[in-house]
């Protein structure tokens, strides 16, 4: 095992044949040797990962492997937990996101994030999607009227709550939830959306809902998306990284690791042999 | 894994069925508990069914010695007047909701600002010291917080407001107000911290501010448990008695002057049965009166409370 610790570590980014594929598209994070701990528990190990714009990423791996663990850190949630620790760099469009000037509510408003369960708040379905823009200082009611519209078609809901705006949303399918979450994440357009393991609370046709919407918004956000599903990664996402005991194992593109995997665990992981 | 036969020298099962034969009498234990508990449920219920009943009853008999219509809308409050007694409530209620809305104009925000900071920002370590001296606030007996009124607060206040009387509504309302704060701190506390975190987090992830997060997010989910304190906090200042009765007065007076003298109703139904008012009397049975209008305040509120607590929770 310490001899393949060992071995010079090499930045994984794309070879030159994939690069080519995506001419101008700008790099979106830039994650450079982090190293993350829960107290005295190693739980990322010198990431390095380029993350580029108006793609999805997909992120995979078994339980435990650090990919939570790492979407959490792109936009600093993970500073919740109270005993991490982290070292190394996170660059958000060229901006080190661990500076101290870097004002984390700055960074959270240009990087959404969609949870593994449905949050919604306990308000009405508008307030809900009006929540960003309104602590944002957006309170002209006809623009947030608009927002909240234009929000609601762009995560595929409208057409089921417009005639019942003002209800509950705790009154809405877990599926619905999920969507309105999405909304209320597009309702402050952002640059970026973090997804975890959004699907994994619900049911098959909610999941193709989301999974379809992911692509439609790919065109317009950066989409990182934390999945257990490996199909779903297969199906919706252009590049993959493989996650494994806190380090990444392979990050190309979704369909060469799929097809063409260079690891030999990657290999395994994909193929069902572990996780 | 195939399940296998433990490898002890003794059989479980052997233990059990050995067990069994002595467990049959606590079979029929088992059988009266329920019965036992019943009875002394129905202890307590009869018990305060039989206090209201008595409080009705007693109060019937004033308003036959004193017209209803005299004790609801009369303007003073003279029962020890020989000649020209007069038992209008008003000035007993007066004096009342004065002292509760000083107390929770009081306790309201500083409750809730202490209920934000322990469910919001305080560390895990910091709550668990805190909350506990909240509670031992709580129960502090009245009558050292009505002495504290009448030998601190008052001479305080007074050299603020000379005005002041002795006897005033304000120190007493502060007093209480100060009393109450921890319920109002601690129950809004609980209700805070029973919103889920993940809403927390999802208002974070829009990049809210902590406050943004407390005051637009937690405050409204909460909003059931904290009003429900509130009522509750207030229903207790209504109720409150050593505290007015010792730095209020015994003034019985209509008006929203605060620097005087009053007299609440608690404080009067104190005056009343430590004095020597005979069985019988008009006055004897006068405090019956005022401690069923007491009673309909608090049950008013308490109702009040439950009320809230249904109808305005947020569902998560």
């Amino acid at each position: 095992m310490n001899a393949t610790m060992e071995k010079p570590r090499v930045r994984l980014v794309m070879n030159e044949k994939d690069m080519d594929a995506l001419p101008n598209k700008e790099i979106v994070y830039k994650t450079s040797e982090l190293n993350l701990w829960y107290g005295e528990n190693h739980a990322l190990k010198n990431i390095d990962l380029d993350i580029y714009e108006n793609e999805v990423t997909a992120i995979i791996g078994p339980s435990g492997c650090g990919k939570s663990t790492y979407i959490k850190t792109l936009n600093r949630m993970i500073e919740l937990v109270p005993s991490v620790k982290t070292s190394g760099k996170i660059e958000y469009r060229g901006r080190n996101i661990f500076d101290k000037s870097y004002e984390v509510e700055e960074l959270r408003t240009r990087v959404g994030m969609v949870f593994q369960k449905p949050n919604p708040f306990p308000k009405s379905i508008y307030e809900n999607v009006a929540y960003g823009p309104k602590i944002h200082g957006i309170k002209d009611k006809k623009v947030l009227n608009q927002i909240v519209e234009e929000s609601l078609k762009g995560a595929a809901i409208w057409d089921e709550v417009k005639d019942r705006l003002h209800e509950n949303a705790f009154g809405l399918s877990g599926g619905q939830q999920q969507r309105l979450c999405i909304a209320r994440c597009l309702a402050i357009e952002p640059d970026v959306i973090l997804m975890d393991e959004p699907t994994s609370a619900l049911d098959p046709i909610s999941t193709l809902k989301v999974e379809e919407l992911v692509q439609k918004l790919k065109k317009e956000f950066s989409i990182i998306i934390v999945t257990h599903n490996m199909q779903q990664a297969a199906r919706i996402s252009d590049k993959t990284a493989f996650f494994l005991n806190g380090e990444v194992i392979e990050f190309t593109n979704t369909d060469k690791i799929f097809s063409n995997p260079a690891d030999k665990r990657t290999e395994d992981y994909i193929t069902g042999r572990f996780g | 894994m195939a399940l296998q036969k433990t490898t002890n020298s003794f059989s479980v099962q052997e233990l059990i069925q050995k067990k069994k034969e002595k467990k049959s009498s606590n079979l029929q234990v088992e059988r009266i508990i329920p019965f036992l508990l019943l009875v002394t449920a129905i202890v307590s219920v009869l018990t305060t069914l039989g206090i209201v009943l008595t409080l009705f009853a007693e109060t019937i008999t004033f308003f036959t010695k004193v017209p209803i219509q005299e004790f609801l809308t009369a303007q003073k409050w003279y029962p020890f007047s020989e000649t020209q007694g007069s038992f209008g409530i008003l000035p007993l209620v007066a004096g009342t909701l004065k002292v509760s809305i000083i107390a929770a104009f009081v306790a309201v925000p500083i409750g809730l600002a202490s209920a934000i900071f322990l469910s919001e920002y305080a560390s895990d370590r910091t709550r668990r010291i805190i909350k506990p001296i909240l509670e031992v606030l709580a129960g502090i007996p009245t009558i050292v917080y009505g002495f504290f009124a009448l030998t601190f607060v008052t001479p305080l206040l007074r050299e603020m407001i000379p005005s002041l009387e002795i006897f005033n509504a304000l120190s007493p309302g502060i007093v209480i107000g100060i009393m109450i704060t921890p319920m109002i701190a601690s129950l809004s506390e609980d209700a805070m911290s029973s919103v889920p975190n993940s809403m927390r987090e999802g208002a974070l992830a829009l990049g809210s501010t902590k406050f943004e997060v407390a005051i637009k997010v937690v405050l409204p989910a909460a909003i059931s448990g904290i009003i429900a304190s509130i009522v509750l906090a207030i229903s207790r200042a209504i109720g409150e008695t050593m505290i007015v009765a010792v730095a209020g007065g015994s003034t019985p007076n209509l008006s929203w002057d605060v620097t005087s003298s009053i007299q609440t109703m608690t404080a009067y139904i104190v005056q009343v049965s430590q004095g020597d008012a005979g069985y019988g009397t008009t006055i004897y049975y006068s405090i019956y009166a005022v401690g069923f209008t007491l009673f309909l305040f608090t049950l008013g509120m308490n109702l009040l409370a439950q009320f809230i607590s249904r109808r305005f929770r947020e569902e998560y």
